[in-house]
């Protein structure tokens, strides 16, 4: 029984995201598929203890899952009853038993999930659970969601998909860019998340950066002429590389100009560098590559003190160019003050709309940071104070509070 | 599957049509536009409708009273000004035809699906898709 647990478990994580693709793509309705699938699975737990481990269990689930969905949409006389796909699907089911693979769904998936007409807020959700099977309850953790909020908003999402009959295909022409770059921001949304929560505390949280960036794998793979693709690859394993030396052995927050190189993983480093050098061949330039060439940038600086803060400062300036979100000019303005003096980084620092830094933890900590070499003490409390306010990780807090002069 | 796109455009644009000839340049775009539509063998029907803020009137019933009241449903900017429907496949078609409409480049375009039902209704009454 154990066994059969344990093989149940490992197709479930191999193959989950192809299998639900595959179902949802015919059917185009993303909650029967899933729903299909996860009968499919219960289905092997009862029989397979019993009768084996078939030879293909992937080829045992799907035929399962199939003849789910055929019951299901010949009970429910609406117009979820697609009648191509499940035509599709019968006369695929015998080939199924027989061939080695499946058509691969996943990139399409991906593209539904991240659809123009989707509510952006949930693209991240929608793919962590459609593509990746997490459960809701766990999502909603993660976004510091109420549970039933989310499961609603999931829920809204595949009822879209499903009523208003979204296409199962990957967008071409001028489509494919602008479609690609909500793919992949709702990835990039998935490993920030983890990221920015990484305080230890909670695993589920830290577990997202590494399905974020199994995410990111699987595009690159059936992309891999897409550079922002690879750009984005690149990224994610540069900050993951650096995720060992983020804390001190006593889980202490260690900002990156103060990590110890030796820490960094350099297998994901490697990675990395490989899928900024691919993508840099490849003449589309994008901004999760210039992204990805800061992080590189910063990480030579502090390995071979090869890279100077005036390069960093001039990709954040393309950076801006292309995409200036809040990041990105925070980042440009702390480069520009370690290249040419806190004040010009202050000036910069004074450009970015008040309102859209104003809850913003890691712009107070800039601010603060300047306002300091500046020599102007109260008001740098003040900006700490703010950091402070809005950071709920205790390793930044103790960090930001070390800042702060005890009376 | 049928989709309805509702046109929704600004009041100096029902105010400019009034006096342009047919064969103008005004209607050229959507001269061009429904004859694609037609070409393509996409479209199940529409009809501009007459400015609301001049010819709307809105009616409610409430406890056997009839109230009858000049003027458009709500006060917006924009304005109801005609509806399209097309046979597609997908949402993602109906978008791309929508994103060619002539008013998704000065108003703003809905699309929605039509509500599909023949399982309430039965067929004989040409309800839904």
């Amino acid at each position: 029984m154990h066994e059969v647990r344990r093989t149940v478990e490992q197709v479930a994580r191999v193959s989950y995201a192809r299998l639900v693709s595959y179902l949802a793509a015919r059917s185009r309705d993303v909650a029967s598929a899933e729903d299909a699938l996860s009968e499919a699975f219960a289905a092997a737990l009862r029989t397979w203890p019993a009768d084996g481990v078939p030879s293909k269990p992937e080829a045992w689930l799907l035929h399962a899952a199939r003849r789910r969905l055929i019951d299901q949409a010949r009970l429910a006389r609406t117009r979820s009853l697609n009648a191509d796909g499940l035509r599709q699907l019968l006369a695929e089911a015998e080939d199924l038993s027989t061939a080695h693979a499946f058509p691969d769904e996943r990139l399409k998936l991906l593209f539904v999930c991240a659809h123009p007409a989707i509510d952006a807020r949930v693209h991240t959700p929608l793919m962590l659970q459609v593509v990746l099977g997490l459960e809701a309850a766990d999502i909603a953790a993660a976004f510091l969601t109420p549970a039933a909020t989310m499961g609603q908003r999931l829920t809204r999402a595949k009822a879209k998909i499903r009523d208003t009959r979204i296409a199962f295909e990957v967008p071409d022409g001028a489509e494919l860019a602008p479609r690609l770059f909500a793919v992949l921001e709702a990835i990039y949304a998935a490993y920030a998340f983890g990221w920015d929560h990484v305080a230890g505390a909670d695993d589920a949280l830290g577990g997202l950066s590494k399905e974020a960036l199994w995410l990111a794998r699987t595009v690159m793979e059936l992309m891999p002429q897409e550079a922002e693709a690879l750009g984005l690859l690149a990224l994610l394993c540069y900050c993951e590389a650096r995720r060992p030396a983020r804390r001190t052995a006593d889980g202490a927050y260690v900002p990156m100009s103060e990590q110890d190189p030796a820490r960094w993983d350099a297998e994901l480093s490697a990675q990395a560098e490989h899928a900024l050098r691919l993508a840099a061949k490849l003449g589309q330039p994008g901004r999760f590559q210039l992204e990805a060439a800061v992080q590189s940038a910063h990480m030579e600086r502090l390995r071979h003190g090869t890279a100077q803060w005036a390069d960093i400062a001039v990709l954040y300036e393309g950076l801006v160019r292309i995409a200036p979100t809040l990041g990105a000019l925070l980042g440009r303005a702390a480069a520009v003050a370690e290249a040419q003096g806190p004040a010009a980084g202050l000036a910069l620092l004074e450009t970015i709309d008040p309102e859209l830094a104003a809850q913003h933890q890691p712009y107070w900590a800039v601010r603060a940071h300047l306002l300091q070499a500046l020599g102007r003490e109260h008001e740098a409390q003040l900006a700490l104070h703010e950091a402070l306010r809005l950071t709920e990780d205790a390793a930044v807090r103790s960090f930001l509070t070390q800042r702060i002069p005890q009376p | 599957m049928k989709y309805a796109m509702l046109i929704y455009e600004p009041s100096a644009r029902f105010d400019a049509r009034r006096d342009q000839p047919g064969d103008g340049e005004f209607w050229a775009p959507w001269r061009e536009y429904h004859k694609a539509l037609v070409d393509a063998g996409v479209y199940a029907g529409g009809s501009p409708l007459d400015p609301p803020d001049t010819t709307a009137t809105t009616i409610r019933v409430r406890g056997g009273q009839r109230h009858v009241q000049d003027g458009p449903f709500a006060d917006t900017k924009e304005q109801l000004g005609g509806f399209i429907l097309f046979e597609l496949p997908s949402l993602d078609e109906a978008i791309a035809w929508a994103a060619r409409c002539p008013a998704a480049h000065y108003g703003t375009v809905e699309v929605r699906p039509i509500a599909d039902l023949t399982h309430i209704f039965g067929p004989e009454h040409g309800l839904g898709s």
